[in-house]
């Protein structure tokens, strides 16, 4: 989803910032404010933010033939929200940017507003809904991940048709949905996975914290706390 | 979840990883494939006309050097983790209160 450096024209550039900076202003505050109310959750946005380091690290083939990467955005987006995800993003982005010529810095905001705004906050609306109803976290986590990473592409497509839309904008969307979107589907699914593994880990260690923010139920954190009990009998170290 | 259960969605993982592997097997950059679908992006703006007007500070100055620093991004990440799990599960072990 990295559009790279020099490859959007500077009117867009500027236009992804503006739309950017807001959501990553407000993601500051909100993860100032969520450290007020928890402190204990330092611990768990650090761990969001190095699944992200991990994931977007990751490139892996795909069956359309080429190599893309997951995101990890849906893990931090179920946790903390969307905006305080953004700011991950951005530290993610700009690491890449700087020292891997990975993306870049005049495409930054595009960027972020891909991996950080749009797919986060698909992951938190699809987590939020499903974890509402019967089918428990771990499924809820594993369709936000999903439809986060897939989103994140999609968006990067309409992006890019839009700065190019030759010879039309339909036209364009196709031709970048297949080159980003079709090959990011077993992706995605991969990243779904992961996320469900780490979820189901945290859940374990820190069922009331995660309570507390509002990422699981009541019912479903004392589940984990007995889950996690039992499997401290059975280990060894 | 048992860890019974994280070895087998792992292995799932490494599986959807490894189908393209043999699907495109003995195919390699050369024949187009497995290049990065942001490489293949950049491509395909470029065939439009388009020039870019800015390029990248500093660019890692091959492929080893760039794989180097993506393993020093995934180090960063995978330290971080680690580090809190154990935390965590030691935390568990010896009751201290949250």
């Amino acid at each position: 989803m990295h559009i790279m450096e020099g490859f959007l024209p500077p009117l867009w550039c500027l236009f992804w910032y503006i739309l950017m900076i807001p959501v990553v202003a407000w993601g500051l505050i909100q993860i100032k404010r969520t450290f007020e109310k928890t402190p204990e959750s330092k611990a768990l946005l650090a761990v969001s933010g190095a699944f992200m380091f991990v994931l977007s690290s990751l490139k892996m083939p795909s069956v359309t033939g080429s190599c893309s990467h997951p995101c990890g955005n849906g893990l931090g987006a179920a946790l903390f929200g969307p905006a305080a995800t953004s700011v991950l993003a951005v530290i993610v982005l700009l690491f890449q940017a700087i020292i891997l010529a990975h993306g870049g810095l005049t495409t930054l905001g595009a960027n972020c507003f891909s991996m950080g705004i749009v797919g986060p906050f698909v992951a938190w609306a699809v987590y939020k809904a499903i974890n509402k109803t019967k089918a428990g976290s771990l499924v809820a986590i594993f369709f936000a991940a999903f439809f986060g990473d897939l989103l994140t592409y999609v968006t990067t497509a309409v992006q890019l048709s839009a700065a190019f839309p030759i010879p039309s904008f339909t036209a364009a969307f196709v031709k970048f949905f297949a080159i980003f979107a079709v090959t990011q589907i077993p992706l995605a699914i991969a990243e779904g996975i992961l996320t469900v593994v780490i979820w189901d880990m945290l859940k374990k260690n820190k069922p009331k914290l995660m309570e507390k923010l509002g990422a699981l139920t009541s019912k479903e954190a004392e589940e984990a706390q007995v889950e996690a009990l039992e499997d401290d009998k059975g280990s060894a170290i | 979840m048992k860890t019974k259960m994280y070895i087998i969605l792992l292995i799932l993982v490494a599986i959807i990883v490894m189908i393209p592997l043999a699907m495109y097997s003995g195919l390699g950059e050369d024949q187009g494939y497995f290049g990065g679908s942001d490489d293949a992006g950049a491509t395909a703006i470029k065939s439009t006309g388009y020039t870019p007007w800015f390029s990248s500070m500093w660019e890692p100055p091959s492929g080893e050097i760039q794989s180097l620093l993506f393993c020093v991004q995934t180090a960063i990440g995978t330290i971080i983790i680690g580090y809190f799990f154990g935390y965590w599960r030691a935390q568990r072990k010896y009751n201290i209160k949250e």
